[in-house]
């Protein structure tokens, strides 16, 4: 290729005045985006409000919640149709539903944290960046600028905010569908101590944030996955296989050793909540953990997304 | 205040390149975009255009060379010079649950320097400007190929720009959705902005760019005013006249090589070629702008006919055609089907 003997360089001064450009027509009149001068920083708030408002104006989601809110439901009028399944059958906490209507909340979280709530998350955590860059949003969202990090960073908010909504929908809805067929009452705990159903509620509001917490790395997991490819489906199934491959691992003796690395390990410790005194160990336990995993991975996203070439 | 008047050039690569693993998709393109201009970049499908444009805007690493937007280096002030640039990159994106003004609105949201209160009647007169105000609240799902097409162009309109960068905007376009776009683009170009615009479609660059650059297989071949890129074509003279031998003769004299050939109405339409050399020669030694014109000592067309006129020849139509642009992008591209590897 002669691209060097093509003088591009001289070219525009040259090739100015023989035409009727007006070359130096910018600096007075030309139109000033307003933060040419001092780029304003603004705090980024409104990509946030826009990511949650996006996230859940869509369907997707909403058939996501309504999914998780289902297996509550499920459970309730299984029980409610059938007689009262003998104690040692079953999830948890199963056996006491039919007395007591306020467990139904936690059963559904047993049930639904081994495999329902990992594979929303995963379908969430793993569309952040692919499924942008499948709509052809992502080169638009940089170039608006929203910045590379700052992007990365929105996108896990909205992860973490859809852990919230998707671990609050199952406790609500199971507590209320719980209520609504089933007597309600003081509950008694794991310790064999009884406590009235304000403080029950209170304490089932905390379930909801120790599951919330246990998808966090989970979802940090699914970001890095979703920095790779610019197929969605492939960061999601990445992310929920992962997701059933460490409960695999965590149920096997031979590798106890590696267990307390895993990201479920913890999963269902939520249950230590409904002690007396509540043991707060596996809580702390777990944060540490998923932390962890959100340092690693986070990480990996971010080194993966900010020197990738955008080509989608 | 930044370096406007500094600098003379929106967009400046030198060495621009980008490998693909083996493959060299850009290779070592020097592009110089004067500020003010409508700037054409022209090659057909899979010649780098779009590469080197992502390239421009932050969005692909180059393997090597510099490129510098609005007289700052990229991607490293990245930041302060994407704000002023509007784009158009590889067709719209947007999503399709959400409505026209609902995806403006979200992609308006991720420019921090874009005031949140002024969004709405900011998407507002951006989808006024593309004639899209009627299809506001439609979800991009239910949008026909142009609508989203004018969605984009109206995207990069959202705030003032100095500079708009828009790949294949008539795409998927009506005739009639092509003008508006040409208008707007000159209105913007009037306004002060400078505009590049990528296209396959020659015509269109004929019709709305002062400058154009033209890529070939990864490498630029040639850049300049449109009048400069012409020049260096070929220019012919098309003479009628009953006298078709005496014609020649003069021709002859003057040292233009022509050729008659017998016509209805008149007798004889003689045509010669003006050019110093075949077109084919000026494309490998791509001569300097400017320089081209009236070489070798040919003879200007006034010359032409009066020396016809002072001979007895009966002129009843003379013209001197330029090469269009499409001979010239052709000549420099190659024709035909074959997508440049």
């Amino acid at each position: 290729m002669p691209s060097d003997a093509v003088p591009t360089k001289a070219v525009p001064t040259n090739a100015v005045p023989s035409d009727a450009v007006p070359t130096n027509a910018v600096p007075t009149d030309a139109p000033r985006p307003t933060g040419a001068a001092a780029p304003r920083r603004a705090s980024g708030a409104a990509l946030l409000r826009s990511e949650l408002w996006v996230l859940f104006r869509r369907r997707r989601t909403w058939a996501l919640l309504l999914a998780l809110a289902a297996i509550p439901i499920l459970i309730a009028v299984a029980i409610r149709l059938s007689s009262s399944p003998s104690p040692g059958r079953g999830p948890a906490f199963l056996d006491q539903v039919s007395q007591n209507g306020l467990f139904v909340g936690v059963t559904a979280l047993i049930v639904a944290i081994p495999l329902f709530l990992p594979l929303t998350i995963g379908v969430v955590a793993g569309d952040t960046i692919a499924g942008e860059a499948s709509h052809g949003t992502l080169r638009y969202l940089l170039i608006a600028p929203s910045g590379r990090v700052r992007l990365l960073v929105v996108k896990y908010i909205g992860a973490a905010a859809f852990c919230v909504a998707a671990a609050l929908t199952v406790v609500v809805a199971g507590t209320a569908v719980g209520a609504l067929l089933f007597p309600i009452g003081p509950v008694t705990l794991l310790s064999g101590t009884t406590i009235g159903i304000g403080e029950a509620l209170a304490r089932f509001l905390a379930i909801a944030g120790y599951v919330t917490i246990s998808l966090l790395g989970l979802s940090a997991i699914g970001l890095f996955f979703s920095t790779i490819t610019d197929v969605p489906v492939g960061a999601m199934t990445a992310t929920i296989s992962l997701a059933v491959a460490g409960q695999i691992v965590g149920a096997l003796p031979q590798l106890e050793w590696l267990h307390p690395w895993i990201f479920s390990h913890y999963w269902l410790g939520f249950v230590d909540l409904l002690r007396d005194p509540i043991s707060w160990a596996s809580f702390g336990d777990n944060a540490v953990l998923q932390a962890g995993y959100l340092v690693v991975f986070g990480a990996l996203a971010y080194g993966r997304f900010l020197t990738k070439d955008i080509l989608s | 205040m930044t370096s406007a008047g500094d600098d003379d050039l929106a967009i400046e690569t030198s060495g621009l390149t980008k490998r693909f693993g083996r493959q060299t998709a850009v290779n070592a393109i020097d592009l110089a975009v004067p500020r003010g201009s409508v700037f054409g970049f022209l090659g057909p499908n899979g010649s780098g255009k779009t590469t080197s444009i992502r390239m421009m805007l932050g969005l692909v690493a180059p393997s090597s060379g510099e490129v510098r937007v609005l007289g700052r280096e990229v991607p490293r002030h990245l930041p302060e010079v994407l704000p002023r640039v509007g784009a158009l990159v590889e067709g719209p994106g947007f999503y399709p649950f959400l409505s026209g003004s609902a995806n403006l609105r979200r992609l308006d949201s991720a420019d921090r320097g874009a005031p949140s209160a002024t969004r709405r009647t900011r998407v507002d007169a951006a989808l006024d400007r593309v004639g899209l105000s009627h299809a506001a609240g439609k979800k991009v799902g239910a949008y026909s190929l142009g609508m989203k097409q004018r969605l984009g162009i109206a995207n990069a309109l959202l705030v003032p720009r100095e500079l708009l960068v828009l790949d294949e905007p008539t795409n998927g376009l009506d005739p009639q959705g092509t003008r508006e776009v040409r208008h707007l683009i000159r209105v913007l170009a009037d306004g002060g902005t400078t505009v590049f615009v990528s296209s396959h479609l020659l015509a269109e660059i004929e019709q709305m760019c002062t400058h154009a650059a033209v890529m070939s297989v990864g490498g630029l071949v040639a850049q300049g005013t449109l009048d400069e890129l012409r020049r260096v074509g070929e220019a012919r003279i098309r003479l009628l006249t009953p006298d078709g031998a005496g014609a020649m003769r003069v021709l002859a004299r003057l040292g233009l090589e022509s050729r008659a050939a017998p016509e209805p109405d008149t007798d004889y339409l003689v045509t010669a070629s003006l050019s110093p050399s075949s077109g084919a020669d000026a494309v490998a030694g791509a001569p300097p702008a400017g320089q081209s014109d009236g070489a070798g000592g040919l003879p200007a067309p006034e010359t032409i006919v009066a020396a016809l006129v002072a001979d007895g020849v009966r002129v009843r139509g003379f013209s001197v055609q330029r090469a269009s642009l499409e001979e010239r992008f052709v000549a420099l591209t190659g024709e035909g089907f074959d997508i440049a590897q």
